[in-house]
């Protein structure tokens, strides 16, 4: 059974439709990567598991279990974690202290969770005591990640992980995306660095305008000679 | 020089503990629940009256039968949260704000309703101040005020830094949305907002009503200085709400002191515009005040 599925998907924000019947599923232990140009609705896609948008038709399950329009506090307690594109972490807060609010709604004892995530993480173990304001662009994304791994989550769903970052960067997002799916976390990711994030897919889903338009494997989205002109910035991968 | 202390400066710290113990719930429901609580005066006045029940009741001393005000004053506030301000969660803030404008002048008529208008004292007859080095003169209630001041200081401290709903608390305040996102219960995180500033501002009123007397204007006069606190210190910042309480109480009592010749250099009536002045400033140059707050 698919850890995540959703079928036929409609929906948007008040009168705006943006998704107009998208299907999609993550098995376990998969990285799937949402690719396709500018407001194609990828973002939106993530964000209807979410609870993040007002569904009229279509079904979204975790496990099997119906979560269609489920507010996103009643998601989270479910095993969705989800990291916005902006605005991720809390930056007044150590980063410590973000990890902890991660784990907000565990009731048992965080702390061996957190130790697991310091040796997957160790630059966040050495700034601990450090507000999360103050740290680099990559290293923001790796708290806003662990934090969202705090829950040990069914799956983790990541918004543009790599936006705005350097290509230094870039590299090292993907590879901890790696890291943290081979702790058995199946993933859930819109990227606009199309071809790198291929690269390290199990699958992929190509949106154009709110439909499915192209889906495979990493490598044969990669290797699509008319997805690579149109979405991958021309010619064949590389 | 002695008087200088004597007169001025000591007094100043006083009034300024009772301006940082108000401006803390007033920085915190701003950053938190994300609008200007113009009720924040009234809950103090609702605790000050409270308090005066239960000492008339009781004749215990004042702050004896403080903490039982504080959680009636409290309970009064949840009740204020669950029926008026609940209701406007997902709307525009300046709902909500006029709102709690409505409930400001429907506190004090109940209160005015109930324990009438006219001026009472909390603690009966004239302390004699205690006298150190010959001339230091401090009287009794005013180093009680700045010690409890402090104590509630540490536990607000302790609270926001150790506890996870504390730490929840600042984490909203950072971003409620991303506290939504991230599981957190953002209803519960509002009402310790409420129990918090709600005990506070008792506390701060009881300790005017020690310092001074108690009277059905007394919520509404402390809501100017509390509000420029709050913005000198940075809203969301509980540490400079405390700075900025204390700079404005000693700036306004050293506002008249003789500095130049032998007039008070400013009118003595004219002290509480010092507390506009200094927030007007503020708004001007430097909106995230002293301590980088937020500005919305």
């Amino acid at each position: 059974m698919s850890v995540l599925e959703l079928d036929a998907v409609v929906g948007g924000y008040g009168d705006t439709q943006i998704l107009h019947g998208v299907s999609m599923k993550v098995d376990p232990g998969e990285i799937v990567v949402i690719i396709g140009p500018n407001g194609a609705g990828k973002s939106t896609a993530m964000k209807a598991v979410f609870g993040l948008l007002n569904l009229s038709d279509g079904k979204v399950s975790l496990d099997g279990e119906d979560i269609t329009n489920m507010p996103p506090e009643q998601v989270v307690r479910h095993g969705v974690c989800y990291v916005p594109q902006t605005s991720n972490i809390f930056p007044s807060l150590t980063v410590e202290e973000n990890l902890e609010m991660g784990a907000f709604v565990r009731e048992d004892d965080f702390r061996p969770r957190l130790l697991e995530l310091y040796e997957v993480f160790p630059p966040l173990a050495e700034k601990r005591k450090q507000a999360a304001g103050t740290l680099s662009g990559g290293q923001r994304q790796m708290v806003a990640m662990a934090k969202a791994m705090m829950l040990e989550p069914k799956i983790l769903l990541l918004d543009e992980p790599t936006a705005g970052l350097s290509p230094k960067y870039r590299g090292e997002i993907f590879s901890i995306v790696k890291t943290v799916n081979a702790t058995g976390t199946p993933i859930l990711m819109v990227e606009q660095n199309a071809k790198q994030a291929l690269k390290i897919a199990n699958r992929g889903y190509v949106l154009v305008d709110g439909k499915n338009k192209y889906q495979g494997s990493g490598q044969d989205l990669l290797d699509d000679p008319e997805v690579a002109e149109m979405f991958l910035g021309g010619g064949a991968a590389a | 020089m002695i008087e200088f202390l004597n007169f001025y400066l000591i007094p100043g710290l006083v009034l300024g503990s009772i301006y940082a113990l108000g401006a803390i719930g007033i920085t915190l429901t701003f950053s938190i629940l994300r609008f200007a609580n113009f009720a924040h005066g009234e809950t103090m006045l609702l605790g000050v009256y409270i308090t005066w029940s239960l000492v008339q009741f009781s004749g215990l001393h004042p702050l004896v039968v403080l903490p039982v005000a504080a959680m009636l004053t409290v309970l009064a506030v949840l009740v204020i949260d669950r029926a008026f301000y609940k209701p406007f969660r997902t709307s525009p803030t300046i709902m909500v704000v006029i709102a709690s404008f409505g409930m400001m002048l429907m506190v004090r008529s109940v209160v005015q309703f109930f324990w009438g208008v006219q001026l009472k004292g909390m603690t009966p007859g004239i302390q004699r101040p205690m006298v150190f080095f010959d001339s230091l003169r401090i009287s009794p209630k005013h180093v009680t005020i700045i010690g409890a001041t402090l104590v509630l200081m540490l536990a607000v401290h302790y609270l926001l830094s150790r506890t996870k709903i504390g730490k929840a608390m600042r984490a909203m305040s950072d971003s409620p949305e991303l506290a939504k996102l991230t599981g957190i219960d953002t209803e519960k995180v509002i009402r310790m907002t409420w129990i918090v500033g709600g005990a506070l501002a008792t506390a701060a009123g009881v300790f005017l009503a020690i310092d001074t007397h108690i009277d059905t204007n007394m919520g509404f006069k402390m809501l100017l200085p509390m509000f420029a606190a709050a913005i000198l210190g940075g809203i969301g910042r509980p540490f400079g709400a405390v700075a900025g309480g204390l700079i404005i109480g000693v700036v306004e009592e050293i506002s008249s002191y003789p500095w130049i010749g032998t007039e008070p250099l400013l009118n003595p009536g004219y002290k509480a515009g010092v507390a506009f002045a200094i927030m007007i400033a503020m708004l001007l140059w430097r909106p995230s005040g002293l301590f980088k707050g937020k500005v919305f």
